[in-house]
């Protein structure tokens, strides 16, 4: 009996919805194992980490705080690796975009630079730009000299966060904190409003959705958005389209590397008020998770970010009702990305089988 | 003879819906050339993948020297002694001849290798064949004619009494083809047999003793070559008459449109040396050439995809190096080589493909808010009009492009370079290798189309390395070698013998 794999010429929808419950499936089942490895119960386990993430109301503004930071990298990761320009840099990113922040919007000598309706938008602003700056370094030499942007901006993020740690013990650090390595304090009108009483949860949360419907509408309705795919898709077929290569490039280092940099500035304007060195817990990283999760796709990224931020917070309510590790969302937060990915390869093929032998 | 030496009984092949091979039976005898006609995707490709064992037929038997070849296992289709040599080369350019004649003969566990007795078996071969090589010379410095011959020495080294050759002409100079021709007679002399494909009628018909026709999966025709006519074998082929374009002579030249003056281009092998050339309109200037003499080069600069390095590249006298948006919105058509790596960007629906030059123009986009926005219902109606005029089949319009077949995509590149959305006829016609891989129908519909293009009055430049298509449609006929380009003559003033001297870099042709 032999068969062979062919590629499907279109994937219905249907193919793709059932890809995708195979994958969630598949990521209840590897979690399952961990669980029960772990000794412990595995209903109360999910149900612990469902509580934990979804479970009420608090939970909620739990997991879309935590989720906010990541649909900013999401989007930074998916704007860019749909025009095949791979970004691992958005961690760096997102520092240098918090540490741009604190820098025009933090306590100078006690007192903020200017008023609040000019300081905020100077805010994000230079944020953006610390973000797009460090991302168009490695674009430049891609575009120039062919160098592999994964190896430069992964290696800029080593950089960027050594760099980060001079500033924090120095001039940048808080002399107030009590030795403490952190940023000076963001002027408190800065802050961004809660949007729940009691809550975490801020309006950095409208931002991120608001960016993600334009970033979907540029995407999917101008002509800068289809030059984006189309580089993404067939770079050579687009040069020969029309498409201005360099152009598209700059223009998505600079979509890429400003979100993950307002990214930054949202969080410590949102949540922290300043920066420290343990400020992200990796969401630069989690975002090519959420990125690729969403198959690039901007709408998608928030689904995918407070899929992930749920796993993640709802693990830390797990670990304390039933005693098993957190690492186990880690896992099962891979997973559930392997299982997705391999889910939409195996929608797009399908596997012929030869009838063996003689008929 | 004694008997067949390869016998097919009753090959059935199906994928999916599609019944690639039906009831195919064949003999072919000792020292036999049979030529495997059909158009693309007739079935040949798969008949022969199932003979060398890529794929296993869903029914029917094969013998080799009578006795039954197990299915479905290349090793065995070799240890049987049938040998294949592949259109492209599928030799490792970096190593030298031998390396390559050895490559996957050695077993692997053994820790020394046999390079003397495997010199030794490879020049007795050559010498046995007639076919001269240097097994230390590196492959990359080959040329394409010594690059087939030592896959046919690979082939015969390994002990091949049935060898399975498929469009070896496709990439030779006529002469080149010659000489190939004259190899097979050495070794049909040997009694080894060939199987033969090509879609080249003139030549099946000079080399063959059988000619085999497939036709959508079933063997429509199979006759000894010399009881057959080109008439007969096109019928068969195609299961209706086509009538192929015959070029209407040429109405007096317009004014120039475009216009190379001692351009450099390109790197290498490619590269463009110091061509002249001058398009008028209400001509076809015909390029023939071995591809890979600075075609690829010429159709870039044309195209407004590549720059000079030196030299001059002007339409309508300016330069070529405005963008490619102006440039197409000035009446540039451009039809490139490769269809699916350049020609269209196979992930991205058909409609955004048939606007993907266009859609700079006002006509398919608009600014506002600072960015362009796309008119996707002028733009879905534009892809609309193009489906229908030009007879595209296979896919919607959101349909991913790749759904296409090779000619239903050639349709559409052909479709969005020549019919502008507000109908202005283009003024140059950049077509390399437009028929390359389409069956004789679509051959047809192509070269149709550029007559019309020339005859509303186009500049057409047509690069191609089928020298009838050169000089059928050529009104002025130029060569290309290493990247030079030859004056550019009236068809009647070449031969296929100059043609062929041109093409291999002697200067002789020029003095005609």
């Amino acid at each position: 009996m032999t068969g062979r794999l062919e590629r499907r010429p279109e994937v219905s929808a249907a193919a793709l919805a059932l890809a995708s419950l195979a994958a969630v499936a598949m990521t209840l089942l590897v979690g399952t194992v961990l669980v029960l490895w772990a000794g412990a119960p595995v209903a109360a386990t999910y149900a612990a980490l469902f509580a934990g993430g979804f479970g009420s109301v608090f939970a909620w503004t739990e997991t879309l705080t935590r989720a906010v930071p990541l649909m900013f990298t999401g989007l930074a990761a998916a704007v860019a690796f749909r025009a095949r320009l791979y970004n691992i840099g958005a961690e760096g990113q997102l520092y240098a975009g918090a540490m741009a922040a604190v820098a025009l919007g933090g306590l100078h000598g006690g007192e903020p630079l200017g008023p609040p309706w000019l300081l905020w938008p100077a805010m994000l602003l230079a944020a953006a730009l610390a973000g797009a700056l460090l991302l168009l370094g490695p674009a430049w030499l891609k575009a120039q000299a062919g160098v592999d942007e994964v190896v430069t901006t992964l290696l800029l993020n080593f950089i960027v966060l050594l760099g980060v740690s001079a500033l924090l013990d120095g001039p940048m650090k808080d002399p107030t904190a009590m030795g403490w390595p952190q940023s000076v304090a963001l002027a408190g009108e800065l802050e961004l409003s809660r949007l729940i009483e009691g809550a975490r949860l801020h309006s950095g949360l409208l931002l991120a959705l608001l960016l993600a419907v334009a970033l979907w509408l540029l995407i999917t309705y101008t002509v800068p958005g289809f030059d984006i795919r189309a580089s993404g898709a067939n770079p050579r077929a687009a040069r020969f389209a029309g498409v201005p290569a360099g152009r598209t490039l700059v223009l998505v280092a600079c979509l890429s590397g400003a979100l993950a940099g307002v990214g930054g500035a949202v969080e410590v304007a949102g949540r922290t008020g300043y920066v420290t060195m343990d400020m992200s817990p990796g969401y630069g990283y989690t975002g090519i998770v959420i990125a690729m999760l969403a198959g690039q796709h901007p709408l998608a990224v928030v689904l995918a970010a407070v899929f992930v931020a749920g796993v993640l917070v709802g693990a830390d309510a797990m670990s304390r009702v039933v005693g098993v590790p957190t690492y186990i969302a880690e896992v099962m937060v891979a997973t559930a990305l392997i299982a997705v990915l391999v889910a939409t390869l195996a929608a797009q093929y399908r596997w012929r089988v030869d009838p063996a032998g003689q008929a | 003879m004694t008997g067949p030496v390869l016998r097919l009984q009753g090959i059935c092949k199906r994928f999916g819906t599609l019944q690639a091979n039906a009831d195919i039976s064949l003999e072919l005898g000792a020292g036999e050339v049979l030529a495997l006609l059909g158009e693309n995707g007739a079935g040949k490709s798969t008949l022969v993948s199932i003979l060398f064992g890529h794929y296993e037929a869903d029914a029917g038997r094969i013998e080799v020297f009578g006795r039954p070849l197990p299915p479905g296992q290349p090793r065995a289709a070799l240890a049987a002694g049938i040998g294949m040599v592949h259109q492209h080369s599928t030799l490792a350019d970096n190593l030298s001849v031998l390396d390559n004649v050895m490559l996957g003969t050695e077993p692997w566990w053994r820790p020394w290798s046999a390079r003397e007795g495997a010199r030794r078996r490879l020049l007795d071969t050559a010498r046995r064949f007639g076919l001269p090589v240097q097994p230390d010379a590196r492959v990359a410095g080959l040329s394409v004619g010594e690059r087939q011959r030592v896959e046919i020495l690979k082939a015969l080294v390994r002990g091949a009494r049935i060898l399975i050759l498929d469009e070896p002409t496709a990439v030779l100079t006529p002469q080149e083809g010659e000489a190939l021709f004259a190899t097979l007679s050495q070794m049909v002399a040997q009694g080894l047999s060939i199987i033969f494909i090509s879609h080249k009628l003139e030549e099946v018909l000079r080399v063959s003793h059988r000619v085999a026709v497939l036709r959508a999966g079933v063997l429509v025709a199979s006759a000894p070559a010399r009881e057959v006519t080109l008439a007969q074998l096109a019928l068969w082929m195609v299961g209706r008459e086509v009538r192929m374009p015959a070029r209407a002579p040429a109405r007096a030249r317009g004014e120039l449109v475009a216009r190379l003056s001692r351009a450099c281009a390109g790197q290498s092998r490619a590269q463009l040396r110091e061509a002249d050339l001058e398009l008028h309109a209400g001509e076809i200037v015909a390029i023939a050439g071995v591809s890979g003499n600075g075609q690829s080069t010429l159709a870039g600069l044309l195209g407004g995809t590549l720059a000079c390095v030196r030299g001059e590249a002007l339409f309508l006298g300016l330069p070529l190096t405005r963008p490619i948006a102006a440039l197409v919105a000035d009446g540039l058509a451009r039809i490139p080589e490769d269809r699916h790596g350049t020609g269209v960007i196979g992930d991205l629906p058909l409609w955004e493909n048939a606007v993907a030059e266009r859609l700079r123009s006002p006509a398919f986009s608009r600014r506002a808010g600072g960015v362009r926005w796309v008119r996707r219902e002028a733009a879905r109606a534009y892809a609309r009009e193009l489906v229908e005029a030009f007879d595209v089949r296979g896919a919607g319009l959101e349909s991913p492009v790749r759904a296409l077949s090779g000619g239903n995509m050639q349709k559409l590149i052909l479709g969005r370079a020549l019919r502008a959305p507000d109908a202005r006829v283009p003024r140059l016609v950049v077509a390399h290798q437009p028929t390359w891989g389409l069956d004789i129908g679509a051959v047809a519909h192509v070269q149709q189309q550029l007559i019309g293009a020339r005859d509303a009055g186009a500049a057409v430049l047509l690069i191609s390395d089928d020298l009838d298509e050169v000089l059928t449609l050529g009104d002025r006929v130029a060569v290309m070698h290493e990247g030079r380009v030859s004056p550019a003559m009236a068809p009647e003033r070449w031969t296929r013998e100059s043609l062929g001297l041109a093409m291999a870099g002697s200067a002789v042709a020029v003095a005609a």
